[in-house]
């Protein structure tokens, strides 16, 4: 109160009292645009002297497609097993206590801390026909490693920590009076959970997923090393962008990075759509 | 926050919280969904720490050694360090900047040029590197223009050198401190910075003494992240890199180049060097957390005496 009543009593000019607007927008301003805005305009302009039926060509190529359905698809189901996951985790880092919790805990961010490109190449060693896991999944027949399920195991690594980090405040926030008036009324565990803290952690599980999903989507380092990279079966389409930029074939790369870029552009938007979501419904 | 993740002020949280025990769930419910958990954190991400100290040791200290000191190696290590000496202390200073114009002041357009911030975080690191080859490389847009002559007369390199290498990175790290610091300086509002002003201090002073002390955890866990984004940075640089050994190599694409020459041996033994580099930054990150959970909850108390 006293606060919505100081704000109301003091001059809008205050708002200014603070200086070094000017310089540090100005310099703001100035490195996001060299930085940032400044080679990012090379993809329009590099992209607007392909006319549409070049671009079409290049892009509706079936190894190019088969390459788009690789690093969707495989970010589908990584997303999935890390919000399966995600919401286990966070639900025993935020409702029990045990030893080794901190740990837990700390280790969830590794993968912010850990280059790709290590863990790459540790995968590769534990999923290879020889290595600690693959020993026993070659004679099942099944093969992690140079194949697509290496590339969802890659992908699940890297977005491992964002289910985890969006759902665990919310579930922090939630008011424990809810669950308890629930239970006192007779509602029985499952269905406490399912009409009660469910609906409430929805958007922000949903909004780990999206982020999880735009990571994996986007993947390279980590993947180019357990996927084997046949064209076709199992590369990836930041691989195919790499490989055309060698070759100094500019226009395909930019047409193969213009569709990423859509998927990239979507996800953005309902993430945001999504936070907003969750910021509404964790006021309520 | 798309791609963002970490920030200190939810890790403060999950520090202070004293974690609420629920007692309604069965104990084999608690125990199950703490295998579970466990399982699968064990199989993702200790496993794969696991073996990679282990195949950088199992054929000897001798041999681990011999890789870290290469000559090749060596340089790669240099490059990375040189591509952090640049990248973390100019997004720093972006950061700051940023975040001081965001933070206290209104201005038309702030969450639009928020929103933008995060474009770094939200596509692919190898369009990331991409932008600087469409912009510098030999078809580029600038090849052949007065600007790209001019670079060419005076045999500037920026793609397959260390200069691509050094941009292609702060482009991808770019968002880390700004982002830390804009929540963390908005919380802490405008007062006590104008009470300074109103009182005859100077921008910089009211800055180096009442904001920076506020921000201090903020600026510090933004630096950690930076700096392990920075060094372990690999799509958007290799892309640019060209991967010329010993000159443009920074040691995440020293391991890549080495495992394609299958010398394992070598390239676990840099890994595992980056392994460490890991979990000092996760180290690193809890201490500030803890650092600031402690501050805050002193400064609550503090207040709540009053």
């Amino acid at each position: 109160m006293d606060a919505v009543l100081a704000n109301a009593a003091r001059p809008r000019k205050r708002l200014s009292v603070l200086p070094g607007f000017g310089l540090t927008m100005g310099f703001s301003v100035t490195y996001m645009s060299l930085i940032v805005f400044l080679p990012l305009s090379t993809l329009f302009l590099m992209t607007a002297r392909l006319s549409w039926d070049e671009f079409w060509g290049i892009v509706s190529n079936d190894r190019v497609l088969a390459a788009y359905g690789l690093s969707i698809g495989g970010a589908m189901v990584a997303a999935s097993v890390n919000t399966i996951f995600g919401v286990i985790i966070a639900w025993v880092l935020v409702r029990y206590s045990f030893p080794g919790k901190k740990i837990m805990d700390g280790l969830v961010d590794l993968p912010f801390a850990l280059p790709t490109a290590v863990a790459g190449i540790a995968l590769t060693a534990i999923y290879a026909e020889n290595g600690w896991l693959g020993q026993f999944l070659a004679p099942l027949g099944i093969k992690a490693a140079y194949s697509r399920v290496g590339v969802v195991i890659a992908m699940i690594l890297v977005s491992l920590p964002f289910v985890v980090r969006t759902v665990q405040p919310v579930l922090e926030d939630l008011d424990a009076e809810i669950e308890e008036a629930a239970a006192s009324l007779g509602a029985r565990r499952w269905a406490s959970f399912l009409r009660v803290i469910f609906p409430t952690l929805l958007p922000a599980i949903l909004t780990g997923m999206a982020i999880s999903f735009a990571k994996a989507v986007g993947e390279y380092g980590s993947i180019i090393f357990i996927a084997g990279n046949l064209p076709g079966k199992t590369e990836i389409a930041p691989l195919l962008i790499y490989l055309r930029l060698e070759e100094f074939n500019y226009p395909a790369a930019t047409a193969i990075a213009v569709g990423m870029l859509a998927v990239s552009f979507v996800m953005l938007l309902v993430i945001n759509l999504l936070q907003a979501w969750t910021r509404r419904s964790s006021q309520t | 926050m798309a791609g963002g993740g970490a920030t200190l002020m939810a890790g403060m949280r999950a520090r202070s919280a004293a974690g609420r025990v629920s007692n309604q769930d069965a104990i084999w419910f608690k125990w199950m969904l703490i295998s579970l958990a466990a399982m699968f954190l064990t199989l993702m991400l200790v496993l794969p720490l696991a073996v990679v100290v282990y195949e950088a040791l199992s054929r000897g200290v001798g041999t681990f050694w011999k890789a870290a000191v290469d000559k090749d190696a060596l340089a790669a290590m240099r490059l990375t360090l040189l591509t952090v000496a640049f990248a973390v202390p100019l997004n720093l200073a972006f950061g700051v900047a940023c975040a001081w114009a965001v933070a206290k002041f209104r201005f038309p357009g702030k969450s639009f040029f928020v929103t933008l911030l995060d474009l770094p975080f939200s596509i692919s690191p190898v369009i990331a590197g991409m932008i600087f080859v469409l912009l510098f490389g030999a078809r580029g847009v600038l090849a052949g223009t007065w600007v790209g002559n001019w670079m060419a007369e005076n045999g500037i390199k920026i793609i397959f050198a260390p200069p691509g290498i050094v941009l292609a990175t702060i482009f991808v790290t770019v968002p880390f401190i700004a982002r830390e610091l804009i929540p963390l300086m908005q919380a802490q509002g405008r007062e006590e910075e104008e009470a300074a002003i109103s009182l005859g201090a100077t921008g910089i002073k009211t800055f180096l003494r009442v904001t920076l002390p506020n921000i201090k955890w903020g600026l510090l866990y933004g630096v950690i992240l930076c700096n392990a984004r920075a060094m372990g940075e690999f799509g958007a640089v290799s892309v640019v890199s060209g991967h010329i050994r010993g000159k443009t190599n920074t040691m995440p694409l020293h391991v890549e180049v080495l495992n394609g020459e299958y010398q394992f041996a070598a390239a676990f033994a840099i890994a595992a060097i980056l392994v460490l580099m890991a979990v000092l930054t996760l180290v690193a990150k809890s201490i500030v957390e803890w650092q600031a959970a402690r501050e805050f909850a002193r400064l609550a108390n503090a207040e709540g005496a009053q």
